[in-house]
């Protein structure tokens, strides 16, 4: 296993995308935008906006969580799963985007030409893939009992790991779609043949978990202490 | 509700483990952006692209640090750090707390 990209690249930076994938990406995410402000114009109550708040907050700051594999890279849990169980994927959508939008714009963190990508691997990918892998497994069971937690963890690993799979086909389109006449890549320069097994290698062996840990520590949190009295999206 | 605030500013609070772990193992570096530089140690040239478009952010605290502190020990980092966190959940729950309240309307 080779660990080419010195951290977490589901940040995709300014660089390593050319024009035709950014702006794809852009273009994909525009209408899911949309859709996602029409779902919670139609259904977010006044009430829940605090916890929009609060799962903004969580977001950010479970990212600033680096776990290094020693010697090689780091990245971080996204609580993109979480986030759905709680306020629904759509909300989590918006919510991650928000987050990457602040990352990108005072922190640096991912690309600003890359925003499209970035918020289609973690804000459309995770949650969503998390999510229904989460709601396929719990099926009826009830909401404080093992096997939601489990389904919820398996929900955060799957989807992160979809989302690295995303990011790393994305990266290795690059030398395909963007090169000088001879050949040479302009953007990311690794081919598909490296970026996916290093993204998902990463993923599957570390990050995964750590986003499978994280999904079911803060469940397990919320439904012990009782803060969050109806769990519509549970 | 007010609990669940306080666990987000531990969270702020204890965040610097998130730079100070990758430190002692001496995994790369923690925010995902290798410079063109890094870039041409590892593939030998820097791709034309790649160095066109990687200088277009003009981030206000690079990598979730005070401008000037990058050189700074790893304390000085973590206080960066926690103040990168304390103005960055300040932002996104703010500006998620407007939208929210834009898009709801009962």
């Amino acid at each position: 296993m080779v660990f080419i990209f010195g951290g977490d690249i589901v940040h995709i930076p300014d660089g390593y995308l050319g024009p035709q994938t950014y702006g794809t990406m852009f273009g994909i995410m525009v209408p899911l935008w949309i859709k996602a402000s029409r779902v919670l114009n139609k259904t977010l109550k006044m009430s829940q906006v605090p916890l929009i708040a609060l799962g903004a907050a969580f977001s950010f700051v479970i990212m600033m969580f680096n776990v290094p594999i020693p010697g090689g890279t780091t990245g971080h849990a996204v609580g993109g799963v979480i986030l759905s169980i709680l306020i629904g994927p759509w909300a989590t959508l918006l919510v991650i985007t928000i987050v990457l939008v602040i990352q990108a714009l005072i922190f640096g963190d991912g690309g600003l030409t890359a925003l499209g990508a970035n918020c289609f691997n973690m804000g459309f990918v995770l949650p969503f893939v998390g999510y229904y892998t989460y709601r396929l497994i719990s099926g009826n069971s009830p909401i404080n009992s093992k096997r939601r937690i489990i389904a919820a963890g398996i929900g955060g690993y799957v989807g992160l790991n979809i989302a690295a799979l995303f990011a790393g086909i994305e990266l290795g389109l690059q030398p395909i779609i963007s090169h000088t006449d001879k050949g040479v890549p302009l953007y990311s320069p690794y081919p598909l043949s490296i970026t996916v097994p290093a993204m998902l290698g990463e993923h599957l062996m570390l990050f995964g978990w750590v986003e499978a840990i994280v999904t079911m520590a803060a469940f397990a949190y919320l439904l012990r202490t009782n803060f969050i009295k109806e769990w519509e999206y549970a | 509700m007010h609990r669940l605030w306080k666990v987000i500013i531990l969270l702020v609070i204890l965040s610097p483990l998130g730079i100070i772990i990758p430190y002692l193992v001496k995994a790369g570096s923690a925010w995902g952006e290798w410079g063109p530089d890094e870039i041409k140690e590892l593939v030998g040239y820097i791709p034309a692209g790649l160095e066109r478009l990687s200088s277009l952010g003009k981030p206000l605290l690079p990598d979730y640090n005070l401008k000037g502190w990058e050189e700074k020990p790893i304390t000085y980092q973590s206080i960066g750090y926690v103040i990168s966190g304390l103005i960055g959940v300040g932002l996104v729950a703010g500006i998620a707390f407007l939208i929210g309240r834009i898009l709801s309307r009962r």
